[in-house]
């Protein structure tokens, strides 16, 4: 492992070869690595549940409420890390009310409300209509005012509010679907879209970016189902996970073909930066990079989840292929998200030397901060669960038969 | 006979006012004037409730376009320029955060160049290695382009930084958000945030200096005017004299960022 050690030394070091004076510093830090991160989560989840709705695949019923909540967790933490590394938190706003048209940056807001109230909360709505109603008629106290106000106002469970409520939430996936796409192809794009950045600036960033974020999402969806249901104390549906474990083969697969298909093309273009990259790869991200987001996020989930799948092992073996490589997979993309967004940042525009970076521990973007951000989406997930219990439907279905 | 009315006419309007057409003159005159000037006066609030926007653009300059050439051959490396800017502006203290800087180019007979800009170039440079096997070796001070088709101005969210009509970039620090995509978008690493006031920060051309006919800091205090700043539009400007005579190279023209800070003499090497 002698690269390895070459970037523990490195890292000691401030500098190698020269870079400009301004570039010392770091711009976008764990935080920014954070964003992508939870966006691509929330596209990724959204993804999974519109395979459920849209394209009828019924064996992922059982985590399609859980698919859509999860997304609506992840996304009320995504602006977080954003706002917070901002050097003037209290003008975000302006982002809004003055947007500057040509920015990918000032897009955000309004994909995002876009997102978060035309679709995520709209399907969840219609979605758990008829629930919250029974839920606000059962409760008592205060939970029963908080349904109350959740119900709107609405009262109508007859059959046909019901089917209303089925082709609506219909409708608003078929719309949500090109928006997931929009919203994480959009986050690569103000990545890919910056041209003094030999890194980043590429067509393909925005198409890796989505494909990563399904591969997170789901990933992550099929932890929380299996978590869920440990907790739970329910057996987990193996059709269920089995299926979801196929369409992370597939989406890797083509997520993999993507990035190498990015990384031949650069190789072979041979271009100015192909000479400070190749040394970015190999002095500073060969941990991140051939190591973690490759390999151990990549290439040995991929190969378990097939062994897995296909390979005649008992359920249990089979759960616990799935929970690793589920974790494998979360490592590997955000790697991948952190490869991008400080392995972007690490070579001088120069191009004739590397920087370094040194995660601080404290501060508003440190490491703990970080960490209360991965935890608060948890939370937030929590909270809902608690709140619109996605198994409801589970339970009816076991009355009905 | 219409000849004579005409001419009638003309003296008519050509006269000498006596004292009661001129007191008629004044009444009506006064109250007029009194309300265009109400009316300058709201107009120019108006004016100055854009100004917080952008405060330094001055629109009596709108005519010019504001260039600087920098001639490398004649660059001795003393960083009087980075230091002057330093001062002029209040550039914050530190090798890191800067808005103008000198870099040496060192190309040996063999193997990769080197370049260096201990503290921006503003204490010197160290003396090389004595058995260094130099090709050649020049300096080469750095700063905002001032891009035609700046990268930064486009990306910013909000449209705190800008192109003011007289071709500076600027950014208002009362609008930044802080978001440092403008610094991400500058090819050039021109631009740093600024430690204590959290918003980008960059060079200004001196547009405080420029918009009262002086120079900027950095060509002002050049002892070898390895530095001409100049307006493009204005064919007597020194820089179309310096443009016209030397061969002249953009940093970067690959982005079709379009710089106006033109370098003559300037080696491959240099990017």
């Amino acid at each position: 492992m002698e690269p390895a050690i070459q970037q523990v030394v490195a890292a000691l070091e401030p500098f190698t070869g020269y870079i400009y004076p301004n570039e010392y510093y770091l711009q976008w830090e764990l935080l920014i690595v954070l964003y992508p991160y939870l966006t691509g989560l929330v596209a990724g989840a959204f993804i999974l549940a519109s395979l459920e709705r849209v394209f009828h695949v019924k064996a992922l019923l059982p985590v399609y409420r859980l698919a859509l909540l999860s997304a609506l967790a992840f996304l009320i933490a995504a602006p977080l890390p954003l706002m917070s590394h901002l050097g003037h938190p209290e003008r975000a706003w302006e982002m809004l009310v003055t947007p500057h048209t040509t920015s990918a940056m000032a897009m955000f807001g309004f994909v995002y409300a876009w997102y978060l109230l035309v679709v995520l909360l709209l399907e969840i709505w219609f979605d758990y209509r008829v629930d919250i109603i029974k839920l606000s008629n059962e409760k008592t106290g205060f939970m029963k005012l908080v349904y109350k106000v959740l119900t709107l106002g609405t009262t109508d469970v007859s059959p046909e509010a019901v089917k209303f409520d089925d082709k609506v939430g219909k409708f608003i996936t078929v719309v949500g679907i090109p928006s997931a796409f929009m919203l994480h192809g959009y986050v690569g794009f103000i990545f890919g879209s910056i041209k003094a950045n030999p890194w980043w600036s590429s067509v393909l960033m925005p198409v890796v970016f989505l494909f990563s974020a399904i591969v997170s999402g789901m990933a992550m969806v099929m932890l929380i189902y299996m978590v869920t249901s440990w907790v739970r104390w329910k057996t987990i549906d193996m059709a269920c996970v089995n299926k979801l474990a196929e369409f992370l083969i597939y989406v890797m697969l083509v997520d993999f073909t993507l990035e190498f298909l990015d990384f031949i093309h650069r190789l072979y273009e041979s271009e100015e930066s192909i000479q400070i990259l190749s040394q970015l790869i190999t002095d500073r991200l060969f941990i991140s990079l051939i190591l973690l987001q490759v390999l151990m996020g990549g290439l040995v989930p991929l190969v378990g989840l097939l062994v897995a799948r296909f390979g005649k092992f008992p359920d249990e073996m089979r759960k616990m292929f799935y929970f690793v490589c589920g974790v494998l997979i979360q490592v590997g993309i955000f790697s991948m998200r952190w490869n991008v967004v400080i392995g972007g940042q690490m070579f001088s525009k120069s191009l004739r030397g590397l920087t370094v970076y040194k995660v601080h521990l404290l501060g508003l973007e440190g490491l703990l901060m970080a960490i209360v951000l991965l935890v608060l989406p948890l939370v937030v997930l929590a909270v809902l669960l608690k709140l619109l219990p996605p198994w409801l439907a589970e339970k009816q279905e076991q009355k009905t038969a | 006979m219409s000849n004579d009315i005409k001419n009638n006419e003309e003296t008519k309007t050509n006269k000498v006012l006596d004292r009661r057409e001129f007191l008629d003159w004044c009444l009506k005159a006064v109250p007029a004037g009194l309300t265009m000037t109400a009316c300058g006066f709201s107009a120019g609030e108006l004016n100055a409730d854009e100004g917080k926007k952008h405060p330094a653009v001055n629109e009596s300059q709108a005519e010019a376009n504001y260039a600087m050439a920098i001639d490398i051959a004649k660059c001795i490396g003393c960083g009087r320029c980075a230091n002057a800017c330093k001062k002029e502006n209040k550039v914050p203290d530190g090798p890191h955060t800067v808005r103008t800087w000198v870099e040496r180019y060192v190309i040996p007979r063999e193997g990769e160049t080197m370049v260096d800009s201990p503290n921006a170039g503003i204490n010197g440079f160290p003396e090389l290695p004595e058995n260094t096997d130099i090709l050649k070796s020049f300096f080469v001070p750095k700063l905002c382009n001032h891009c035609s088709n700046p990268p930064c101005v486009q990306v910013c969210p909000v449209g705190a930084t800008f192109q003011t009509k007289d071709g500076v970039i600027l950014v208002d620090e009362k609008y930044c958000v802080g978001c440092r995509y403008c610094v991400q978008a500058c090819p050039y690493g021109a631009r740093y945030i600024h430690p204590t006031k959290n918003v980008a920060d960059k060079c200004t051309f001196c547009y405080h200096r420029i918009t009262k006919g002086l120079l900027p800091a950095c060509v002002e205090v050049c002892p070898t005017q390895a530095r001409i700043f100049g307006d493009l539009k204005k064919i007597s400007s020194p820089i179309h004299r310096f443009l016209r005579f030397h061969p002249i190279k953009a940093l970067k023209p690959e982005l079709n960022t379009r710089p106006k800070v033109f370098y003559a003499n300037a080696d491959q090497e240099v990017r």
